[in-house]
């Protein structure tokens, strides 16, 4: 399951204040605690997890928003 | 985000009106710069002459009592003022950010409608209280929370700079959304004077700005709930706080760094007329000087444009794309550089009268006042911003 993926990925990559597992799917990242520079590690690991190449105007804050937003981003990108 | 008209004004109407800048720029703010400078007092008359000319409204559209000018043409306005005093530039650059986070989030909100058109009509003057004691320079934290009690909220906050805060009207005041939120789950909150109280913290007696009258003060505030803008402040910095900021400081500074070089020129033209035969070192140096204004001109001009179109556009998803910031940051990084370079190559220009204080080639003011444009947000600080960005950018 993507969704699992993503939240593994997260658990990793986001050095998160909040457990990843406290979160729902539309919670917000950056009030868990999601900083710029985790969010680097997070776009890297995703792209090579999911083999996708995340283009300019999708990198932004609101793509790294919420696990939600993650996987709207990942479904788009590997259609 | 609401669709900001970006039609502005007619270019005859908005030459007209630069006009008048420039004429209260020569007759009202140059001649008081000096007294501003050395007492570091608030420059009244020149913000009388600005309300004069309805300039308080400027970004506010026409339906609600505004002169409805776009972005460029409010840069246009800042860069003009910047060519005579900086501080009065830059009080009137200030005002008009919180102006445009109002306009862009709040037009579709009955209170902000109103509180707009009160701005206009009464030509209100607004403050921002962003920067916290414990936080330093970082937009994105705040300690302070709004402290709901039913319809009202009380708001205090211990503000280190806040520019003529005894002379402004109304406050934006970033803070947490309550008690129990995190540092960056911020709201942007106006509060008017009838609600709050300053008690002085700390001095502005400063190296440039003086003007700006930026004391420090612990704010004891209170409103009602409708006073909070919608939309969330990480939103309102993206879109409109962090490129109105920089586009429109970016333009005071090119001002100043205008009026430096034209500085320059005058004196290699008296220099000249005195001695036909001087050597042509001065008008070198002033060729390299003006090649670098217009650099500056070219980078200021083009982000202002560029912004307008995404505002014209509505888009939003351009807009909070990390490549826009990055390049908000480049134009912030590079303008704050320039202006210190520019002004610095004039006073070689200028030599000895430039750096006395009591000449007309005097730049001992517009030298100081360049220093201080890479400290308002820091340039570090911002630089570390788009190191972190770039990792997430594809490349132009
Ligand atoms: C003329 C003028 C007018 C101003 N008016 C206002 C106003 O009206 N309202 C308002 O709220 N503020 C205002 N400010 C304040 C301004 O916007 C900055 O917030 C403030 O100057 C930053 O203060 P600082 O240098 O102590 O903080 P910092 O930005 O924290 O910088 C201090 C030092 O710490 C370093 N540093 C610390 N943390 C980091 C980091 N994470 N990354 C990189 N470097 C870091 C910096 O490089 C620097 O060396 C004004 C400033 C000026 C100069």
């Amino acid at each position: 399951m993507v969704v699992e993926k993503v939240r593994e990925i997260l658990e990793k990559t986001g050095r998160l204040s909040t457990p990843v597992a406290d979160l729902q799917n539309d919670s917000d990242l950056y009030n868990a605690g999601l900083t710029s520079l985790a969010t680097v590690g997070l776009m890297l690991a995703l792209e090579d997890e999911f083999d996708i190449e995340i283009p300019d105007n999708l990198l932004g804050r609101k793509t790294f928003a919420s696990i939600q937003s993650i996987l709207d981003v990942v479904a788009q990108l590997k259609k | 985000m609401e669709q900001h008209n970006q039609a502005g004004i007619s270019s005859a109407k908005f030459e007209e009106l630069l006009a008048s800048v420039h004429k209260i720029g020569e007759e009202v703010l140059r001649p008081n710069a000096k007294d501003v400078d050395e007492k570091a007092r608030f420059p009244q008359e020149g913000m009388d002459a600005i309300k004069s000319l309805k300039l308080m409204g400027a970004y506010i559209p026409t339906e609600l009592g505004g002169l409805g000018l776009n972005i460029t043409q409010l840069a246009r306005v800042c860069e003009a003022l910047g060519q005579y005093c900086g501080s009065t530039a830059m009080i009137f650059a200030m005002h008009q950010i919180q102006v445009a986070c109002a306009v862009n989030h709040g037009l579709s909100n009955e209170h902000f409608k109103n509180y707009l058109t009160k701005v206009a009509s009464d030509s209100r003057l607004l403050a921002s209280a962003t920067t916290e004691m414990g936080i330093g320079g970082d937009l994105r934290q705040s300690i302070c929370a709004v402290e709901q009690n039913g319809d009202s909220f009380t708001l205090t906050k211990n503000a280190p700079v806040i520019s003529y805060g005894k002379q402004a009207d109304d406050l934006f005041v970033t803070a947490r959304r309550n008690s129990d939120s995190p540092a960056n789950d911020q709201v942007h909150v106006v509060v008017s004077k009838e609600d709050y109280e300053l008690e002085p913290s700390m001095a502005w007696d400063t190296m440039g700005f003086r003007g700006t009258c930026s004391e420090g003060f612990l704010v004891k505030s209170k409103g009602h709930m409708k006073q909070i803008i919608p939309a969330p402040f990480a939103d309102i910095l993206s879109q409109s706080m962090h490129p109105t900021s920089h586009i429109l400081w970016g333009s005071l500074w090119l001002g100043i760094a205008t009026d430096a070089v034209n500085m320059a020129r005058a004196f290699v033209r008296d220099m000249m007329k005195k001695n036909p035969n001087a050597p042509q070192t001065a008008a070198l140096r002033l060729a390299e000087v003006h090649s670098v204004l217009q650099l500056m001109r070219e980078n200021v001009h083009g982000c202002a444009e560029h912004y307008q179109k995404l505002l014209s556009e509505n888009n939003v998803e351009a807009l909070d794309t990390f490549s826009f910031s990055i390049k908000i940051n480049n134009l912030k990084i590079s303008s704050s550089s320039l202006i210190i370079d520019i002004v610095s190559k004039s006073l070689l220009i200028c030599g000895i009268a430039g750096y006395r204080n009591d000449t007309k080639y005097s730049l001992s003011r517009h030298l100081r006042d360049a220093y201080g444009a890479s400290l308002m947000v820091n340039n570090d600080r911002i630089m570390n911003h788009n190191a972190t960005l770039l990792h997430m950018h594809r490349g132009d």
